[in-house]
């Protein structure tokens, strides 16, 4: 049989439209290699193998009869857990949604399902995003695919192990303040997170809805943004979804570089330089003080949590408390059961930073600090095409190890700036710590609506070097 | 900011309806205090006549047309995730 290893969205689909492949032996491929080798990271929630079986099956009749297929057609994926699927059930890893099976899909899953892409399986998270592990997940802990003492960083953790392990050739994540980057970083895959907006959040289940977006994680940069191109785009039932025209990408070399010069020791940045000339440094000064990104972050996070899980009144749908005596503790006490430690914990921040009193302090406090980190950044974005910066400044930790929330928050200190700006930004494997032998990620932001740059300058990084390709090397 | 003390830690528990058992709730003091702390540094930045920003899209007052549209959803299928149903409506307990 062909060697199916590893694929890229160009190879499969090769492959199959030339017939030495077909659908159905692709989707099978994966589906063993998830039943074979799960059990050791423990990435999948709930995997749909009779769907993808059947769906495969439709691909295959389109090729025998002799019809042209597009290039996601017989692509298999897997996609977090906060993608709702018509049938298929979706509990954003969390014990208040066991059970629950939506009665529709979201846009984006609709999208792939008209172009031909094959649902392999819902995939592990934390708690409904709120966390940087995948260890805040109710129903288990997922491992790093490169050491399976370590997470696989969150809260897209599910996805990127996915990835890394070859169950599928990308996966759908989202992104709040790192929730793609991060774990992308830490397994050793391409995780990008595009413009606000670009791709509609309808029938995604919502943490911090000025921020939340949704984004591919996959094997390069180049088949994120084939996926992406599939996703993105203005949808009627998302009022803060925009239109933008994706045009061929204009090559790397057109394009300023800045790069944030704090981190130059790092190997992923030291790797960066060396394969791509004409960079030139920024200060810290000049980019915003990521500690005081974070805390506006973990202010304005919290608070839109607060609202938007309202939601889970233990009434219209998800588990309910069986000790209710009123209607209050019918809220109350299915929260209590319902939700993790995490998810009551920024329920209670939000709820604070929210209250009377408090809300000038907090969070209208931090939607100013926002207004001058975006004006910092339009500054910077005047003198550089993209900004380039670790994603990460250490490889994934060792599970347990962060117990302290602050400390975990901690993990997203160059991540959270992409989204309170609304900007583009992606993670690329850059280099692998010689001390751990794990991943590295290097992490390209652009302008908002940039998306293309930011694409450009990754592939370019990736044709020049194969640190995406070592992921190949897991010792299974 | 000082950190929080029990009793308020109790009246936002309350506000976001959520019960927390006492043993829950002196870890959730301790918690929260800890995460007010960190992002304290917040109050060092100059904000006055700063306007804040709610959204970053730019967009404003997106309309669509005034039609109904129906749902093609089955409201079997809809109710079908109601913890408690009876005759066709989801059943709450007494509101007023």
């Amino acid at each position: 049989m062909t060697e199916l290893e590893y694929l890229s969205i160009g190879k499969a689909h090769e492959l199959l439209a030339s017939k030495k492949v077909s659908a159905v032996e692709l989707a099978q491929y994966y589906l063993d290699r998830i039943k074979q080798h799960d059990n050791k990271v423990r990435a999948c929630l709930y995997v749909c193998e009779e769907e993808a079986l059947e769906q495969a099956r439709l691909v295959d009749d389109k090729i025998a009869a002799g019809k042209e297929i597009g290039t996601l057609e017989g692509i298999p994926y897997t996609a977090k857990d906060m993608f709702l699927t018509a049938g298929i059930p979706t509990t954003a890893a969390s014990k208040i949604l066991e059970d629950y099976i939506p009665p529709y899909s979201a846009t984006v899953i609709e999208k792939l399902n008209k172009a031909g892409a094959i649902l392999l399986a819902k995939v592990n998270q934390d708690e409904f995003a709120h966390g940087g592990s995948t260890e805040n997940s109710a129903y288990h802990t997922t491992h790093n695919p490169w050491d399976s003492g370590r997470v696989p960083g969150g809260s897209s953790g599910g996805s990127a192990a996915a990835v890394a392990m070859d169950f599928g050739i990308f996966s759908l994540g989202t992104d709040t303040g790192g929730s793609i980057r991060q774990p992308a970083s830490y397994c050793g895959v391409t995780g990008y997170k595009p413009t606000y907006g670009l791709v509609s959040r309808y029938g995604v289940i919502s943490m911090a809805s000025s921020l939340d977006v949704i984004g591919p994680l996959a094997r390069s940069a180049e088949d994120a943004e084939i996926v992406l191109k599939a996703i993105a785009g203005r949808d009627e039932h998302d009022s803060t979804s925009i239109e933008l025209e994706l045009q061929n990408l204009a090559p790397a070399n057109s394009c300023t570089i800045g790069l944030l010069g704090s981190y130059n020791d790092l190997e992923q940045v030291k790797n960066f330089t060396d394969a791509i000339n004409g960079a030139s440094e920024f200060s810290e000064k000049e980019f915003i003080d990521p500690a005081l990104a974070l805390a506006t972050y973990y202010i304005l996070v919290p608070s839109q949590i607060s609202s938007n899980l309202e939601r889970y009144d233990g009434i219209r749908y998800g588990q309910s408390t069986n000790q209710a005596n009123n209607i209050y503790e019918v809220y109350a006490k299915t929260r209590d059961e319902f939700f993790g430690p995490e998810v009551k914990r920024r329920n209670m921040i939000g709820t604070y930073a929210l209250s009377a009193g408090y809300y000038d302090a907090y969070y209208k406090k931090a939607m100013q600090v926002r207004t001058i980190l975006c004006e910092r950044l339009d500054k910077l974005f005047e003198k550089f095409d993209v900004l380039v910066m670790p994603t990460t400044l250490t490889p994934a930790f060792e599970l347990g190890s962060k117990n302290d929330p602050v400390e975990m928050y901690k993990t997203d200190i160059l991540t959270v700036s992409a989204n309170l700006a609304g900007i583009p930004a992606i993670s690329i494997p850059a280099g692998v710590d010689e001390k751990t032998g794990l991943p590295l990620g290097l992490q390209i932001m652009g302008k908002q609506g940039d998306d293309a740059k930011v694409l450009a300058l990754a592939r370019e990084f990736q044709q020049k070097t194969d640190w995406h390709t070592q992921v190949k090397a897991i010792k299974r | 900011m000082p950190k929080l003390s029990l009793s308020e830690i109790q009246k936002v528990a309350r506000l976001a309806r959520i019960e927390l058992a006492n043993k829950e709730l002196d870890k959730m003091t301790l918690e929260v205090g800890s995460i007010l702390e960190f992002v304290d540094n917040l109050q060092s930045i100059e904000t006055d006549g700063v306007k804040p920003t709610s959204q970053v899209t730019g967009l404003k007052d997106v309309w669509r047309e005034d039609i109904v549209v129906n749902c093609q959803i089955p409201r079997e299928v809809l109710l079908s995730q109601a913890p408690d149903v009876q005759e066709g409506y989801v059943k709450v307990k007494k509101v007023l």
